[in-house]
């Protein structure tokens, strides 16, 4: 690795781990940072350790694991695809998580916007990570040609999957109640709102176990790259990589979109922005996963707080609205440079 | 995409087919026009459709025709036309097979627009949504246009991304909005589900002038937009306005895409469908290409719209939703079969 990318990587994790402790310290009961630091090394009063482990850093810890998950994930398929909008929220992933989800909102659904028990605590979850997974599933089993996932096909069938998808949850969105609707669309909008551990730690699973999967394969990605004659000329068998990495990069968005719903934008500008810092060929995978996790606890802080900041009022924005109003002009940012550049 | 161009010399033969395959594919709009008006809730004969076009008396059958499935049939006709063509025209300039008017962040401009004149009380009916949304439509499109021509110019990968970045950023404004308040949320959902129920020939004469002026536009812009498949720098030397050429086909993008939008909500799939259908059937010259997939866009969107009058019993199933689920597979089949060349 080079020496750039190592320093962009410690960067980026050192200022996600200061967003993280900031985000723990405000809120309507504000915490002096000593505290909520005391609080972690174990000690602190009672009402203070409340506040912090178990109110603030669930959401906190969520939204680092759900930005790490989206980045990768974003990271392998804008690789294996050779296509810069190749992310999860364009190849059929979160759309099909969002699917599956909202079906258990809107037909579990009391009419009251309130879905209580079983349904809510693991319907949800758990039908967002099939309904990922199925889409994800029928994209690759539909791009395989002659043995091999196709990269062209995996983009196209899976913007075509996801429309389908897409159309499914506008269509459940109709038929709901109006109150599940509601509550449909905060999901949809991509939200930490309320997260409690039981969301975090599948995320957690995955990128501990998923990440360093991923970083095995980095020689694969950067022969990837060049396409993939130059790759199987290099010793790299195309057909199962591109298979693997499908496969990680699926189950870490369908779980992150389970833990927080399809947050918008981490999973197509982070890799992207990594990228271009870098300078390198592709996205790299650290640089990407730490940007990732500071994109989302950052756009979290400014979601909970902006408002009442701003002397709007007491609103809480879904962190989705802030990563895509931060994200998008930074992106438009970058391609204005690029084509200057040229 | 441009490989069929240079190997296939214009002679009489592959005229005088496609001129047949193209009426081939007018037959077939005829026919699902005529069962559009034909099948519903009541099935009508070919004599009863024929009174009521002929002598209207004021019948049950004719007020059913006159009054209700002949306008809706009318607009989505013409609604298909646009949309075929406006996708097709984004898939040639910005040479990117993905490239869909929900893609390049029109229709997203458009819900955005509606949204915000919903919220603010402008808007009311549907007949007062086409103009918030033609206007939301145009300064996206003339939006997405600008920003991605700062430096050199609109390159394509610079517009497709450019395109994502606004489309993420008016839907997260959107979803803020929407999430404020329930009974924007409420009409909202009905719109963003895209169909063609309930609209009337005067939803139609309004969006007539910026569909016949995006047409033109179309129309003049095909033959520029072979040369430019050569590529930018080919077209130029062979005497082409390059910059000219692309703005002449944002302006046809946005004007149809607007009326679209405008008349029947954010209708997904129809651009890339129509496009790919269009180019599986004609090859890759866009004087041939563009008028196919006008004629397979409005005979598609009159079918999913007949399509889900019948399957939905006592409700509608609105043909935005069934042409994501039916569109999908077909699709999918299209993109296998194509030696796809992204």
């Amino acid at each position: 690795m080079r020496s750039r990318t190592v320093v962009l990587s410690i960067l980026f994790a050192a200022l996600a781990i200061v967003i993280a402790l900031v985000s723990l310290s405000v809120g309507t009961t504000k915490l002096p940072l000593a505290d909520v630091i005391e609080v972690l090394l174990g000690g602190g009063r009672r009402g203070t350790r409340l506040v912090v482990l178990e109110l603030r850093l669930p959401r906190v810890a969520t939204g680092l694991l759900v930005g790490i998950a989206f980045a990768v994930s974003g990271a392998l398929l804008q690789t294996l695809s050779r296509n810069p909008l190749a992310s999860p929220d364009i190849v059929g992933v979160n759309s099909g998580a969002s699917a599956g989800a909202v079906a258990v909102i809107v037909l579990a659904g009391s009419g009251g916007g309130n879905i209580s028990g079983v349904a809510a605590k693991v319907g949800i979850p758990l039908a967002a990570v099939l309904g990922g997974l199925v889409a994800t599933a029928v994209v690759g089993a539909l791009s395989i040609q002659r043995g091999v996932v196709h990269a062209g096909k995996v983009v196209l069938i899976g913007v075509g999957i996801a429309a389908a998808a897409n159309s499914l949850v506008a269509w459940l969105l109709v038929i709901g109640d109006v109150n599940d609707a509601g509550r449909a669309a905060a999901w949809l909008a991509g939200s930490l709102n309320a997260r409690a551990w039981s969301d975090a730690v599948p995320v957690l699973i995955a990128v501990v176990l998923l990440l360093p999967v991923a970083m095995m394969f980095n020689r694969d990605l950067s022969a990837l790259v060049l396409g993939d004659d130059v790759a199987s000329s290099l010793g790299v068998r195309v057909a199962r990589i591109r298979l693997a990495l499908l496969v990680i990069a699926a189950v870490l968005a369908a779980l992150a979109t389970a833990g927080a719903g399809p947050i918008a934008f981490v999973a197509l500008v982070a890799p992207q922005v990594a990228q271009r810092l870098t300078r390198m060929e592709r996205p790299p995978l650290l640089t990407t996963a730490m940007l990732g996790a500071l994109f989302v606890v950052l756009a979290d802080l400014l979601a909970r707080n902006g408002l009442q900041w701003a002397q709007v009022g007491p609103y809480e924005l879904p962190v989705g609205v802030v990563t895509a109003a931060c994200g998008a002009p930074y992106l438009l940012h970058l391609i204005g440079r690029q084509q200057k550049g040229r | 995409m441009s490989s069929a161009v240079p190997s296939a010399p214009p002679t009489a033969r592959p005229a005088v087919r496609r001129t047949s395959q193209l009426l081939v594919l007018a037959a077939v709009l005829v026919l699902a026009f005529t069962a559009s008006l034909a099948f519903g809730s009541r099935w009508l004969g070919p004599g009863a459709l024929w009174h009521a076009l002929t002598a209207n008396n004021g019948s049950d059958p004719d007020v059913i025709v006159r009054s209700l499935r002949f306008p809706r049939t009318v607009v989505a006709a013409l609604i298909g036309l646009c949309l075929g063509i406006a996708g097709t025209l984004m898939q040639g300039h910005t040479r990117n097979a993905l490239a869909e008017p929900g893609i390049f962040g029109v229709s997203s401009g458009a819900a955005f627009a509606v949204v915000l004149g919903l919220q603010v009380g402008l808007v009311e009916s549907v007949s007062s949504t086409v103009w918030v949304a033609l206007i939301g439509a145009l300064v996206a499109t003339f939006a997405v246009q600008q920003l991605a021509s700062r430096g050199t110019g609109a390159t394509p990968v610079g517009l497709a991304l450019t395109g994502a970045a606004v489309a993420a950023l008016l839907g997260a404004f959107t979803s803020a909005i929407v999430l404020l308040d329930a009974d924007t949320l409420d009409s909202y959902r009905f719109w963003a589900v895209g169909s063609v129920a309930g609209r009337g020939l005067d939803v139609a004469g309004q969006v007539l002038p910026f569909a016949v002026v995006g047409l033109v536009l179309a129309a003049v812009n095909a033959r520029d937009l072979d040369m430019l498949a050569l590529g930018d720098d080919v077209a130029a030397g062979l005497g082409l306005s390059v910059r000219r050429a692309r703005l002449v086909g944002l302006g046809a993008i946005g004007l149809l895409t607007a009326a679209g939008v405008a008349a029947c909500g954010p209708i997904g799939f129809l651009g890339l469908l129509s496009g790919h259908v269009a180019r599986r059937m004609f090859g890759a010259r866009n004087t041939w290409l563009i008028p196919a997939a006008g004629v397979i866009g409005a005979t598609a969107l009159v079918l999913a719209d007949l399509v889900g009058r019948l399957v939905g019993g006592a409700g509608e199933v609105q043909a935005g939703v069934v042409l994501g689920v039916v569109g999908a597979p077909l699709f999918v089949l299209v993109v296998r079969r194509r030696a796809v060349a992204l």
